[in-house]
């Protein structure tokens, strides 16, 4: 569902080590392939900032997706009908399994799942700034579909033109199927928005509270973003930070007016000259501060996500036991 | 604590009948029998698929990326194993 290219300082071993002439040679074909516009397959030669770059950016987006269960998951039981509550479980069923097409990917550039999931459970990895804001009524689910996931999409589309196969692959196949959460979204708000006046309102007070935060997922402004260059020439990412917010808001804008909600920015006003919408300067101290951990329920998300797998691990282990037994009888059946 | 990941598998899917299986990603399971439970929940959720295969992925050999020119070039200049290499009169150009 949601990266957010979050841009924090790197180690500095990230920097090109001085090449040998056969990394030299290995270096111009990778350059050449990228030009041509070719895909950079799991095993081919790739620059090690290049692999790490990759293994940063798809693991974070794969920890989005598994969080991102989460603040939805909150609401399976409380979802007002069985047709609501079959939708929502199914779309969190698709967001674990983004999180699985993600791994994957990112498991083919020679990381192991467990090192990733350890690294997201220790805090050392980051996910979407997004998920550590809380769903505090129903109406928050239909706007996570509508915004949150309608973000999602502007940056997830250029993904599936990136320049590693796997990833865009697996980006291709999560487009596919981001629509249904979006469009989903919108409709349990316009069912909500033709109910009662505390419907509408519980509708705005969603919308008041998400709207900045869905902005914030297009990550810092283009001046501030540290690896947009490198991940351009690489052809990782294919549109900015501003663009893709800029695409969203001018998507955005007329759909709120369809809703009839209004979009908590009085700033926001279309723009005849420019041919897009104007609006407000985002808070960049609340975005710094929900990324280094201190959101709304940064600490709560983490410790869902370890007790989850902590809870799990007997079931984990029960599996591996049955399946070493199974072997173990086909062995002295054979022998 | 003690590593306990799961082996991975590579998944093939039919999508319908007529057509080749084609691989379509991987999942993690501790037998077979569950790493096609697990293909089929993640990859066959909107009826992408009539069967799937799963294969252990370490018991699949690759061609090496690096042999791309001794494996593949070869076919390269032998433009007479496509039909179109073929000038034939107009009348049977069709054959």
């Amino acid at each position: 569902m949601y990266t957010q290219a979050i841009d924090l300082p790197q180690p500095k071993d990230t920097q090109s080590p001085a090449g040998s002439a056969e990394n030299s040679d290995y270096q111009a074909e990778f350059d050449a392939k990228l030009a041509r516009g070719e895909f950079i397959e799991a095993k081919d030669w790739m620059p090690e900032p290049y692999r790490k770059t990759l293994v940063r950016q798809i693991s974070q987006h794969a920890h989005s997706e598994i969080v991102g269960m989460l603040p939805e998951g909150n609401w399976i039981t409380r979802a007002p009908t069985l047709k609501r509550k079959a939708i929502l479980l199914a779309k969190v069923q698709d967001e674990g399994g983004h999180g699985l097409y993600l791994y994957a990917a990112a498991e083919t550039l020679g990381v192991s799942r467990d090192e990733l999931i350890e690294a997201l459970h220790a805090g050392k990895a980051k996910y979407s700034s997004i998920f550590n804001y809380p769903t505090l009524t129903w109406a928050d689910i239909g706007v996570i579909g509508w915004l949150v996931d309608g973000a999602a999409i502007m940056n997830q589309i250029p993904l599936t033109r990136c320049s590693y196969g796997p990833y865009a692959r697996a980006m291709v196949r999560i487009c596919k199927e981001e629509s249904f959460h979006q469009r989903q979204g919108f409709d349990l708000l316009l069912t909500m928005m033709c109910g009662s006046q505390a419907q509408r309102e519980m509708v705005q007070d969603a919308v008041d509270r998400w709207w900045w935060p869905s902005l914030m997922m297009f990550g810092p402004h283009d001046s501030e973003s540290r690896h947009t260059e490198q991940s351009t020439k690489w052809g990782i990412k294919r549109i900015s930070n501003d663009e893709l917010r800029q695409k969203f808001v001018d998507a955005t804008a007329p759909q709120a007016r369809v809703l009839g909600v209004t979009l908590p920015d009085p700033q926001l006003k279309w723009n005849e000259a420019r041919g897009h919408y104007d609006f407000g300067e985002i808070h960049w101290d609340e975005f710094w501060n929900v990324v280094n951990g201190n959101g709304p329920c940064n600490r709560e998300r983490l410790a869902a996500r370890v007790a989850a797998w902590e809870e799990g691990a007997w079931v984990r282990e029960a599996a591996v036991a049955y399946a070493r037994k199974q072997e173990s009888r086909l062995r002295d059946k054979a022998a | 604590m003690e590593r306990k990941e799961w082996p991975l598998w590579e998944v093939f899917i039919r999508s319908r009948s007529g057509l080749d299986h084609k691989h379509c990603g991987s999942v993690h399971a501790p037998d077979a029998r569950m790493a096609l439970q697990a293909a089929r929940d993640v990859y066959t959720r909107r009826q992408e698929g009539v069967s799937i295969w799963v294969v252990r992925a370490d018991q699949i050999v690759a061609s090496d990326p690096d042999a791309k020119p001794e494996m593949f070039d070869p076919a390269e200049d032998k433009i007479y194993r496509h039909p179109t290499f073929y000038k034939l009169p107009d009348e049977v150009d069709h054959m």
